[in-house]
C-alpha cells in the first residue's frame, strides 16, 4: 500500500484509541486531584487514594464483587467442566439438546436472563439473599465455560484414552491423567471469562441479589443516579481497576503467547 | 466398554439439570406470565395492551431505531480499523486490538459513567441532548464488540483473490464491493449480532447517558418490574424473545465469530 494511506490508516486508528482511552485517561489524571468534578484542577494531591480505602461502603462493594466472581467462576468452571465432558461423549440427539440449551443465556438479552430468574424465585416463593445471586452468575457464565472447553476437547485425540484403558487405568483415572490435562487451557479461559463476565455485570445482579448486598456495579448505579457525577474517590478506583488489568492481561497474553509455540490453535 | 461410555456421559447431568432449573423453567415461567392475568386465567390481554399503547409501541420504534444506528454506526467505524489492523498496515496488530478490548475489563457502569462525566465537561449534557448522549454511549461501549469479529474475519482473507480481482482490471471500489465485503460477510454478521439485539435490550446506558429521559426495551421491562408488574414484564420480555429468534433464524446460514470476550484469553 502507498505511504500515504499507511499514515491515514495509523492516524485514523490512533485517534480511535485514543477516544476509546479519553474517558478512562481523563479520569486517571484526575485522580490525582482532589476536586469535585473532573475539568477543575486544584493542584496535585494523592488524597484520593487514602480516602477510597477509608470508604466502607466502597471497600465492601469491592470485595462482595471479588467474592461474588470467584465463586461464581468456581461453580461454573466445575459444572460447566464436567458438562462439557459429559456433552463430547454424549449421542447425537443428547449433545445437540445440550448443546441447544447452552446457546439460551448466550443469545438471549441478559435483562430477560435476569427477569426470568427473578419470576423463577418469586413464583417458588424464595428469598433473595447471596446463593440466588450465585445462580444468577453462573447462569450468565457456565455456557461461556463449556463453549471454551469444547474446541479443546475436539482437538483431542480419542485414541490416547482408549489406549490408557487398554493399558489398565479405571475410566476415572483416565479422565484425570489424560483428558483433563489436554483440556486444561480450555479450562482456564473458561474460568478467566467467568470471572470477567461476572465483574462487569450489572443487570443480573440488581435483579438477583439481596438488595442490601452491593456489588461495584450497584454501588455505581445508585450514586450516578442520585448525585449525577461520580464521586472523586472512584477517579482512584478506576486507576487501581485499570492497572490491575493491564497487568492481568500482559502476564495473561504472556502465557498465551508460550503456549502458542507449543503448535495448536487456541 | 458400555459401561465407561455410560459413566462419561452422566458427567454433563448436573450441567443438564442446572440448565433445566435455572434457564428452561424461567423461559417458561415468563411465557406463563406473559399470557394470562392476575387470577392465573389465560389472556392475550397483556398483548394487546403492550401494542394498545402509544408508548409502548414508541419505546420499541425507538429501540429498534436506536438498535439498528448503532450497529451502522459501529460497523462504519470498526470496519476500517479491522482492515487496516488486518492488512498489518500497523505494527503489533493484536497487541492494537486487544487495546481496543481493554476498556471492557473496566466495571461497565463505571465506564458508562465516565463518558457521561466527560461528555458533561465538554457541554454535553444528557438532560438536554438524551439522545446524542444515549448513542455516543452506546457506540462506545459496543465498538470493541465489532472490531474483534472483523479483525478475526479479515485475517484469515485469502489475499490472492482480492490480487486477482485487482490484476483483471476492477477498480478499488469494485474490488471491495465485489470481493471484499462478501468475504468478510461472517465478520459483519457475527459483529451486527453482537451489538443489535444488545443495544435494543439494554438499560443501563440510556438510563446513565440520557437521564432516563428516553426508554428502550430494556427499560421498559425494568420499569415493569420495579413497579411489580410482572404479567406486562414477561410480554415485553416474550416480544424481546421473539426478536432475538427471528434474528437467529435470519443469519443461522452464516458462519459466525465467536464471542469478543472469548477471543481475548
Amino acid at each position: 500500500m502507498k505511504k500515504s494511506t499507511r499514515i491515514l490508516a495509523r492516524f485514523y486508528v490512533g485517534i480511535m484509541l485514543l477516544l476509546m482511552y479519553a474517558p478512562i485517561l481523563v479520569l486517571m489524571i484526575f485522580s490525582f486531584t482532589e476536586a469535585k468534578v473532573i475539568g477543575s484542577w486544584t493542584g496535585f494531591s494523592w488524597d484520593l487514594y487514602p480516602d477510597l480505602f477509608k470508604n466502607k461502603e466502597i471497600v465492601t462493594a469491592v470485595i462482595n464483587t471479588v467474592v461474588v466472581a470467584l465463586s461464581s467462576a468456581a461453580v461454573s468452571t466445575i459444572l460447566g467442566t464436567a458438562g462439557a465432558i459429559g456433552i463430547h461423549y454424549s449421542g447425537k440427539r443428547m449433545k445437540s439438546a445440550l448443546e441447544g440449551v447452552s446457546q439460551i443465556p448466550i443469545m438471549n438479552a441478559e435483562i430477560v436472563t435476569a427477569l426470568s430468574l427473578t419470576i423463577l424465585f418469586v413464583y417458588f416463593g424464595v428469598q433473595f439473599n447471596f446463593i440466588t445471586l450465585l445462580i444468577g452468575h453462573v447462569v450468565l457464565t457456565l455456557p461461556f465455560v463449556v463453549l471454551s472447553i469444547n474446541p479443546k476437547l475436539q482437538q483431542m485425540d480419542p485414541n490416547v484414552y482408549e489406549a490408557a484403558l487398554d493399558l489398565g487405568s479405571k475410566p476415572s483415572q483416565a479422565l484425570r491423567k489424560i483428558v483433563l490435562p489436554e483440556i486444561m487451557p480450555g479450562i482456564f479461559s473458561g474460568f478467566l471469562l467467568s470471572v470477567t463476565l461476572s465483574l462487569d455485570d450489572y443487570i443480573i445482579t440488581a435483579f438477583t441479589r439481596d438488595t442490601s448486598f452491593t456489588t461495584l456495579s450497584t454501588y455505581v448505579y445508585g450514586v450516578t443516579s442520585k448525585k449525577g457525577t461520580l464521586p472523586p474517590t472512584l477517579r482512584a478506583l478506576t486507576t487501581i481497576i485499570f492497572v490491575f488489568a493491564l497487568l492481568l492481561l500482559v502476564l495473561v497474553n504472556i502465557r498465551k503467547g508460550r503456549s502458542k509455540g507449543e503448535g495448536g490453535k487456541r | 466398554m458400555s459401561k465407561i461410555k455410560f459413566t462419561r456421559k452422566w458427567l454433563s447431568l448436573p450441567y443438564a439439570v442446572f440448565m433445566i432449573l435455572f434457564v428452561v423453567i424461567p423461559l417458561v415461567l415468563i411465557l406463563g406470565y406473559a399470557f394470562t392475568d392476575a387470577e392465573g386465567n389465560f389472556t392475550f390481554r397483556n398483548l394487546a395492551s403492550l401494542f394498545g399503547s402509544a408508548s409502548n409501541v414508541n419505546t420499541i420504534l425507538v429501540s429498534f431505531i436506536i438498535g439498528a444506528a448503532n450497529t451502522v454506526i459501529c460497523l462504519l467505524i470498526g470496519y476500517p480499523v479491522a482492515y487496516f489492523l488486518a492488512h498489518r498496515e500497523i505494527k503489533m496488530p493484536t497487541a492494537i486490538v486487544l487495546l481496543f478490548v481493554m476498556p471492557m475489563w473496566i466495571n461497565f457502569v463505571l465506564r458508562t459513567a465516565a463518558t457521561r462525566d466527560l461528555l458533561y465537561w465538554i457541554g454535553l449534557n444528557g438532560g438536554e441532548h438524551p439522545y446524542l448522549c444515549t448513542m455516543i454511549g452506546m457506540v462506545y461501549n459496543y465498538l470493541p464488540f465489532v472490531i474483534l469479529p472483523l479483525y478475526t474475519t479479515m485475517t484469515k482473507l485469502d489475499y490472492s483473490q482480492i490480487e486477482a480481482s485487482s490484476d483483471l482490471g476492477a477498480r478499488p471500489l469494485q474490488t471491495f464491493v465485489q470481493v471484499i465485503l462478501p468475504m468478510t460477510a461472517p465478520g459483519i454478521v457475527s459483529a451486527a449480532t453482537m451489538v443489535f439485539m444488545p443495544t435494543m435490550s439494554s438499560y443501563v446506558i440510556s438510563d446513565v447517558m440520557g437521564e432516563r429521559k428516553l426508554s428502550l426495551i430494556g427499560n421498559s421491562i425494568q420499569l415493569y418490574f420495579d413497579q411489580g408488574l410482572w404479567h406486562m414484564g414477561s410480554i415485553v420480555a416474550v416480544v424481546m424473545l421473539l426478536l432475538i429468534a427471528v434474528g437467529m433464524f435470519a443469519t443461522k446460514n452464516v458462519q459466525k465469530e465467536d464471542d469478543v470476550r472469548g477471543t481475548m484469553l
